[in-house]
């Protein structure tokens, strides 16, 4: 699987769920209207800058916070195919994987710092590789476990056998 | 293994697992809520438009469903959802619905206890990011999102990696001033907000073989502010107690092997802690109170499942007692049974001697505290990092509360 497009990088460690998704609109369950809220909490024209297949670079522990769904669901109908960051919330990991709705990658320090706003990025999930058209160099993506690589083939946790 | 191993092996059918195995697990219960609900709902419906008919709940005896959050509804929208979550439980047959006004009904966390719906050595999956408060009754309690729990609800089954374990040993005498929610406040300071990323919390030592169940469900509570996948204790007689009280189901408890092991270990003497408060906008930002003396204080409310189980009612009583309160003071007992029986023991009349209003468990002021606090927030540019670890905004009083008291009379705010 190869992925193509631009990352908006948000260097900050521990954006919250709150942050992508605001809490006043947890009880809207559209998903298109959802999306127009994405990222609210730390950049107001997110949506709008925002094109298909692009990506977010993001620090530490990204989506922790509250459980919601909604905010994986917002990201992905903006267009947002892969989240990059150091490490995950436990919950934002599962929702984005076993929904099917983008994938989050682990990669490391260096990444995050030598990778700037607005570069454009190819990411090939087989090889484990980034590939970073602006400067030019290449960043390695922490491999899925099994398991959960199985649940992203099979195009979220609906569609896995056992 | 530790208990939380053991419970997965359990669940998973396996002689073992060690941390880092991905595994299935089948499900002993399951909890929505009136904000999760609707989404996993959402979820259903998307998957039959794909051709995944939910054709029944793998077991409508071990759903429960609780109204907490947007009740009663202040606008079209939730009332809807409440509809829909109705028409929908009605269809699959769970008849384990706490509603708002219709009996017993409360916050989903408190309910999980106080109704006993979960028992020791189960394996509990919730809608909601603070499921992990159920661990304290040794149970494996996680929070999953709207897929998971769709998933879950309709093969009884879900995939788990085995966390990492980190043990606190809580030890020594607990002083008459030190609540479970400075010990959990002052582990959060320590190891910070994502210190428990991906990891089991699990708290033993002496200090909490003395803990009644109350106050061990805010440790447990709090292992979200941690970033934890479960916090955990293993049962004893206590728990065995808390339980007889109120069901008598049969049940196998479930305890860590001998040889267990820990990925770290912290120990903490609680008789040498002080009262210790989170200021804005993170738990980990805590403060002794001592050091906050000068801070005034603008509203106070005693209420979330944390804060408002019937032990916290009676600290805050305690201290009200034949005062009046200076401040917008508003108590929220966390489950219609807490409320009756603080009424029984004379506190909602303490409080409402004192000037507090007394309201029935409803999320009203925290969803509108939270617009205030984000609003605000974002007008000032500060960047809400690591603040709503809360799972309700970017404000929540939930770890301060009891504190506050503490503060409040060392001002005099409280004559
Ligand atoms: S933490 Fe607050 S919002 Fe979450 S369940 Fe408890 S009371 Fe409700």
């Amino acid at each position: 699987m190869t992925l193509k497009g631009i990352v908006h990088k948000y260097g900050k460690d521990n954006i919250d769920t709150d942050v992508i998704l605001p809490g006043p609109y947890l009880k809207i369950h559209d998903h298109d209207e959802l999306s127009k809220h994405a990222m609210e909490g730390i950049d107001t024209n997110f949506a709008k800058k925002v094109s298909k297949g692009d990506f977010i670079l993001a620090g530490n522990n990204f989506g922790c916070g509250s459980s919601r769904e909604h905010a994986p669901i917002a990201l992905s109908h903006c267009g947002i195919t892969a989240v990059l960051a150091p490490s995950f919330a436990r919950i934002f990991y599962r929702n984005c994987v076993d929904g099917g709705y983008l994938l989050p990658l682990e990669i490391d320090k260096t990444a995050l710092e030598q990778i700037s706003d607005k570069d454009t990025l190819q990411i090939n999930i087989e090889n484990n590789q980034i590939s970073d058209f602006t400067n030019g160099k290449n960043f390695p993506i922490f491999p899925f476990p099994p398991l959960i690589k199985k649940i992203i083939d099979s195009g979220g946790l609906m569609y896995y056998r056992e | 293994m530790n208990i939380t191993e053991k419970i997965i092996a359990r669940a998973s059918k396996r002689n073992s697992v060690s941390p880092g195995d991905v595994v299935f697990a089948d499900v002993d219960k399951l909890m929505i809520h009136d904000v999760s609900g609707p989404g996993v709902i959402k979820v259903f419906e998307e998957w039959s438009k794909k051709g995944i008919q939910l054709e029944n709940v793998w077991d409508p005896d071990r759903v429960w469903i609780s109204e907490d959050h947007f009740v009663p509804s202040a606008d079209r929208i939730s009332a809807e959802n409440i509809t829909k979550l109705t028409r929908w439980a009605e269809k699959y047959g769970i008849k384990k619905h706490f509603k708002y006004g219709l009996g017993q009904y409360g916050i989903c966390h408190t309910l999980s206890h106080e109704e006993a719906l979960v028992l020791p050595g189960e394996f509990y999956v919730g809608g909601d990011s603070h499921t992990n408060t159920t661990g304290a009754l040794g149970a494996l309690a996680v929070g999953l999102g709207h897929t998971d729990i769709a998933y879950a609800m309709m093969h009884g089954r879900i995939w788990l990696k085995v966390p990492d374990t980190i043990l606190f040993n809580l030890i020594g005498s607990i002083p008459e001033h030190i609540m479970a929610k400075d010990i959990i406040l002052k582990i959060i300071s320590d190891i910070g907000t994502d210190g428990a990323n991906y990891k089991a919390m699990e708290f033993g030592g002496n200090a909490v073989s003395k803990m009644s169940m109350e106050e061990r469900l805010t440790l447990t509570n709090m292992t979200t502010e941690a970033g934890a996948k479960n916090g955990i204790i293993e049962p004893d007689s206590i728990t065995d107690d808390y339980i007889r009280q109120r069901t008598s189901e049969p049940y196998k408890p479930i305890v860590g092997d001998d040889d267990r092991h820990y990925v770290d270990e912290y120990t903490y003497e609680i008789d040498k802690l002080e009262p210790i408060v989170a200021k804005p906008y993170s738990p980990q930002n805590a403060a002794v109170a001592r050091e906050l003396q000068g801070v005034e204080i603008n509203k106070a409310y005693i209420g979330s499942c944390t804060g408002a189980k019937l032990q916290d009612l009676r600290s805050a009583a305690q201290i009200l007692r034949g005062k009046k309160v200076k401040i917008r003071t508003e108590v929220l007992p966390a489950a219609q049974s807490i409320y009756m029986k603080a009424m029984k023991e004379g506190l909602i009349d303490i409080f409402m001697q004192a000037g507090a209003v007394v309201g029935l468990q409803h999320a009203v002021p925290v969803v509108a505290h939270i617009w205030v606090y984000w609003e605000k927030m974002r007008s000032a540019s500060v960047l809400p990092t690591g603040i709503s670890q809360e799972g309700w905004g970017t404000w929540n009083p939930k770890p301060t509360w009891h504190r506050l008291w503490l503060l409040l009379r060392r001002q005099s705010k409280v004559k």
